[in-house]
């Protein structure tokens, strides 16, 4: 695929994929990070990984645009003898117990089983994180649970949190102000400066979400507390 | 170890650095001082590395005593700093001593004052920097009562003051440089053609994240939406209104707006000082020169650093300057 680079200023650089929303366009953009950081082109000072474009922030005292160009370029071309390690599933434990779980059940006419059903069934893929730190965007839910927004957000949203806003779905990864349809909650911290990385998620990785009743939610809270607690993940193929 | 007390926080007074990088792809913004020239001249003169965080004084200052006897200096915009009431220079080191309180009579000129401390603050590294972002609250944040610590000067005297020629010169109307890109393609000719032949005014709805202006409508061809991207200080986003927003320290990492060019760094720095009211016109210059433009800028805060900073004594300082003339 044809990628186009554009000017982010005179520091940084826009690498588009093609335009659109699919885990294929975003699984090249992760591959490209990943093959990037593995080079160590001198120079790169930070990199956001989007949908289906890569920003580069570089120096360039230490590199210039046509220069950081050529080298992306080269390596782009070597990435099919590269070994990059395949995306993960991170499981998220979640107690559904949310406060709009049944509207979302009676919006779409289901059970709230199967709302629960549904929505613990899909792997879905990390796109990017934005918005607040850690917040992911995930992509792929099923339209047969999908429901509108609230009207009026509400002024707290406890981290931690599993929601809904249209066709997507998401976790709040600290307390926030919001507008999502809450049908859960996962003791899982999803960013805490506190720890090594303070951060759980990464794009281009994938998350799945597992029913816990609220035993074993209090479970892995004290777990967590105690700083024990093992994260579950898997190893996937690239779509 | 020395200390200050915060007595006042005044309106908007944070501890920032030149930014966190390396984080922006889980959704944390750089944030980082706004007029990062200043910054870095105030800690040149307190014989800092220009990296250390200082105390960003935004419009209405603090009000801040010592506790112990320390080497500052004050640049940036002027908010007329006073030491136990008197007015005291700018752009210049200064001894102050255990008691003295550093207050700000108001605002003169500019927006943003910048105070270093000789041997930097002593606050925690979050994320490899000790930039305050509000809006999650990482970073040490500034508040009444607070007590910051201070590492201490490696001098017992300091006697600095920068040369005329390098104090920023603070307008209310400026030109701003722009690299085209990454979506000007999205603009009709004529809406291009607004953005550089305009002047825009700063309107009040501009903060730490972004200034917001207005003036002639900047026209897309159709629609003024794109599948969120990479976003940074600099980005001039139009939005469907058609009214530029050009991002400051606190930008968010990615935004779904139409991006026509990014202002280019050493603009940014008179931006920051710029008021609401104030107006700016916008210059395309093509990339090759903004490299150039921003090595050059960064190589000269390097000679600063020679002339200003360092462990040199004051004759060789002046022996420095007497080269640089001829």
């Amino acid at each position: 695929m044809e990628l186009k680079y554009l000017p982010s200023g005179e520091d940084g650089l826009l690498i588009q994929f093609e335009k659109k929303i699919s885990e294929k366009v975003n699984q090249q953009v992760r591959k490209l990070e990943i093959a990037l950081k593995k080079s160590n082109i001198p120079g790169i000072t930070d990199m956001i990984s989007t949908y289906c474009s890569l920003k580069i922030d570089y120096n360039p005292m230490k590199i210039s645009y046509k220069k950081l160009i050529d080298k992306i370029k080269e390596i782009k071309n070597n990435i099919s003898n590269m070994d990059i390690d395949k995306p993960f599933v991170i499981e998220i434990p979640t107690l559904y117990n949310g406060i709009d779980l049944e509207f979302v059940a009676e919006y779409n006419n289901i059970t709230i089983d199967e709302v629960i059903y549904i929505h613990s069934s899909k792997e879905y893929l990390i796109y990017m994180l934005g918005f607040t730190p850690g917040f992911p965007y995930l992509g792929g839910m099923s339209e047969k649970i999908s429901t509108p927004r609230l009207e009026n957000p509400r002024s707290k949203i406890q981290g931690g949190s599993v929601g809904i806003a249209g066709l997507q779905t998401g976790i709040y990864p600290v307390d926030t102000p919001g507008g999502w349809r809450i049908i859960g909650k996962t003791p899982l911290k999803l960013f805490d400066t506190g720890r090594e990385n303070p951060f759980l998620l990464e794009s281009g990785n994938y998350l799945k979400f597992i029913s816990i009743n609220k035993k074993e939610y209090e479970k892995i809270e004290e777990k967590i507390k105690n700083n024990n607690y093992e994260i579950k993940k898997y190893y996937r193929d690239f779509e | 170890m020395g200390k200050i007390k915060i007595i006042n926080k005044g309106l908007l007074t944070l501890v920032e650095d030149l930014g966190r990088y390396g984080y922006q792809k889980f959704g944390v913004p750089v944030s980082g001082v706004m007029d990062e020239y200043s910054h870095k001249i105030a800690n040149i003169l307190v014989d800092n590395d220009i990296s250390e965080a200082t105390i960003e004084v935004n419009m209405l200052g603090p009000k801040i005593q010592f506790l112990s006897n320390e080497i500052i200096s004050i640049t940036g915009g002027n908010l007329q700093p006073l030491i136990n009431n008197e007015h005291i220079e700018m752009w210049k080191s200064k001894k102050v001593s255990d008691g003295d309180i550093l207050s700000f009579k108001g605002m003169k000129n500019g927006m943003r004052s910048y105070i270093a401390f000789s041997g930097g603050l002593n606050v925690k590294k979050v994320m490899q920097s000790k930039s305050f972002y509000s809006r999650a609250g990482i970073g040490t944040e500034i508040v009444n009562g607070k007590i910051i610590e201070i590492n201490g000067s490696k001098k017992n005297y300091l006697n600095n003051k920068i040369d005329e020629s390098y104090i920023s010169e603070i307008t209310d109307r400026t030109n701003l440089r722009v690299v085209l890109g990454p979506q000007n393609d999205y603009f009709t000719g004529k809406g291009i053609e607004n953005f550089f032949n305009n002047s825009y005014e700063i309107t009040n709805n501009s903060d730490r994240m972004g200034y917001r202006l207005k003036g002639e409508k900047i026209e897309h061809k159709k629609r003024a939406d794109i599948i969120s991207d990479g976003l940074g200080k600099g980005a001039v986003q139009i939005p469907g209104t058609g009214q530029p927003i050009i991002m400051m320290s606190d930008s968010q990492t990615t935004g779904g707006y139409t991006k026509i060019g990014y202002v280019i760094k050493k603009d940014l720095d008179k931006l920051a000082q710029m008021k609401p009211g104030g107006k700016v016109r916008f210059n395309q210059i093509p990339i090759s020169e903004a490299q150039k433009i921003y090595v050059e800028y960064l190589k000269e805060i390097e000679k600063l650093e020679k002339i200003y900073g360092s462990n040199k004594s004051f004759f060789e300082n002046v022996l420095d300057k007497i080269k640089k003339i001829f």
